[in-house]
């Protein structure tokens, strides 16, 4: 029993590790030219969501990726990746430009979660991403999320509302963070890791409730072939992807069964 | 006459929830004490205004007293009351909780759901219940509050919804989350079939309700003084590192920042909805 609470826990907490790759260690090494496009439109840009485009394999893709950084100057700067409303509202911008230019869209996760401060709640949070979902139901071009290191609730599912979910081995996705689920349950955060094996946030955890499609192992992890394996599967289920006709529609059967 | 069907249920959490205690008086008559004010009201005097205090005060409200108050009485026809949640994850004492709920709330779920008719105009409605965990969405909830919308599009209809929640429900874990892309993906199809959708936000409108379905309306009201947010106070103030201002996630700062159509009184809240309603013909324009 211990070993599987600490199991589950040691996963959150190596998916927080800020050695593990980023966003932006992703996009250079997975995808080519990309051009990166900032704004929201709306008075805003944050630099937690990096948005813009690339080449897959040679195609044309719309990349949405939630960027962390490595060192302490550049974890604040991308605010811990933790979005802001203008984030979520370049995101969606860029959706909307995917599907006008029938652009297949790529997003890569890593949140703790959405952003919590004053700013975030007074320029609508909850509605930046309520938006995102809704938009994300009706796209009719191909959308595929991975889950690079952290899955952190509302914040994570606004980019993840998508026709293949993917997650790395060693990432999490949760309703709830292990903290914040124990100080809710038991006042007490430091029963994070009772908590994390309760709310089944492992990869395979993920995998096993129909929420993720795929594992993506961290064989040679951060390495040439890690990405290299990356780009070819994504670029296959992409042409699989394009290939079916109604995507809104099997995207809305795929959570419909939730 | 819509004061005759606005009765009182036998229920200790409808006047508001463990905050607001009825304080028996003198005269035996239970009373509440409006935390604004500080005025003590007769609870039956309370339920003839809709539980509003003198001073304009909207107290808690359960989801049978609000249906009373917004459904053209005798038109509701209850839906989906046989999907229940049950302990998908086995997350330990969940089953007691729901119990606990069950008992405390009288209602088997979060949220109830139909038909029925606002002013004469059909509609397929949600009512989501504080006293059953404080409306927290999981499972029952989300499948519910889907098959509304589905039932909606299907037959044509406007949804009309009131939310009240404290966010996505826990223990039922990633399961739970996924509501919000399943509710989400059902208002988009009845959105894009030309239908209304007309949210009411109660207090509290919080977490990953807010973050779905509570802000995908056409038109969202929102009841005088309800909280209305993403994240909680605590997490805010903590991240913030300094106290937050005065009004901070009130329906009226909310209005303010740009997020809410209207504020609306209960007194006011179900002439409102006629006009809405009356104003959207049934069918909307199909696409
Ligand atoms: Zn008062």
């Amino acid at each position: 029993m211990n070993r599987i609470v600490g199991g589950a826990y040691a996963a959150v907490e190596a998916a927080r590790s800020s050695s593990r790759p980023t966003a932006l260690d992703y996009i250079s090494n997975v995808f080519t030219s990309f051009i990166e496009l900032h704004g929201d439109r709306r008075g805003g840009d944050d630099p937690s969501l990096v948005g813009g485009l690339a080449l897959l394999d040679g195609c044309p893709v719309t990349v949405l990726a939630i960027e962390k950084g490595h060192t302490a100057r550049q974890r604040q700067a991308r605010n811990f990746g933790s979005v802001h409303p203008e984030g979520y509202r370049k995101a969606l911008r860029l959706m909307r430009q995917a599907q006008k230019f029938a652009r297949p869209v790529v997003c890569l996760v890593d949140t703790a979660g959405a952003g919590c401060g004053l700013a975030d709640e007074q320029h609508g949070i909850g509605q930046a991403i309520a938006e995102n979902l809704t938009e994300l139901a009706g796209l009719s071009v191909p959308v595929i999320s991975v889950i690079i290191g952290e899955g952190g609730s509302g914040g994570a599912l606004g980019l993840a509302l998508a026709d293949q979910v993917w997650i790395l081995e060693g990432a999490y996705y949760s309703v709830i963070s292990p903290e914040g689920c124990a100080q809710i349950l038991w006042k007490d955060p430091a029963k994070a890791s009772e908590a994390a094996a309760c709310l089944h946030l492992t990869a395979r955890d993920a995998l096993d409730l129909g929420v993720a499609d795929r594992i993506i192992p961290e064989t040679d992890f951060g390495k040439k072939p890690f990405y290299d394996s990356l780009r070819e599967a994504l670029s296959e289920e992409i042409q699989n992807l394009r290939k079916e006709p109604g995507l809104s529609d099997k995207r809305y059967a795929r959570f419909r069964r939730f | 006459m819509a004061l005759l069907h606005f009765l009182k249920p036998a229920n200790a959490l409808e006047a508001g929830g463990r905050d607001h205690l009825p304080v028996q008086s003198d005269a035996m008559e239970p009373e509440l004490t409006c935390p604004e004010c500080r005025r003590s009201t007769p609870v039956s005097r309370l339920q003839s205004r809709y539980m509003v205090c003198p001073c304009g005060y909207h107290f808690r409200m359960n989801a049978r007293q609000r249906i009373r108050m917004a459904v053209d009485a005798g038109t509701f026809r209850e839906a989906f009351a046989d999907i229940v949640g049950n302990n998908p994850l086995a997350f330990p004492g969940y089953p007691e909780k729901l119990e606990t709920a069950r008992a405390a709330s009288r209602e088997n779920e979060a949220v109830i759901c139909g038909t029925g008719k606002i002013g004469g105009h059909p509609c397929a409605l949600f009512f989501m219940e504080p006293g059953f965990m404080m409306g927290s969405m999981g499972t029952a909830v989300g499948e519910r509050i889907t098959r509304t919308f589905e039932l909606a599009y299907e037959k044509g209809l406007p949804v009309v919804g009131f939310t009240v929640s404290g966010g996505a429900r826990m223990q039922e874990g990633l399961l739970s989350l996924m509501q919000m892309a399943k509710v989400s993906a059902a208002v988009r199809r009845h959105a894009d079939a030309g239908l209304l959708y007309i949210a009411v936000l109660t207090d509290p409108t919080t977490g990953g309700v807010t973050a779905s379905f509570a802000m995908e309306a056409d038109i969202t009201l929102a009841e005088p003084g309800a909280t209305i947010g993403f994240a909680g106070k605590r997490i805010v103030e903590q991240t913030t590192g300094k106290r937050l201002p005065k009004g901070f996630q009130k329906a009226e700062t909310v209005e303010e920042e740009g997020f809410i159509d209207r504020i609306v009184s209960r007194q006011q809240l179900k002439t409102t909805l006629v006009m809405l309603l009356a104003m959207h013909p049934a069918g909307g324009e199909r696409t």
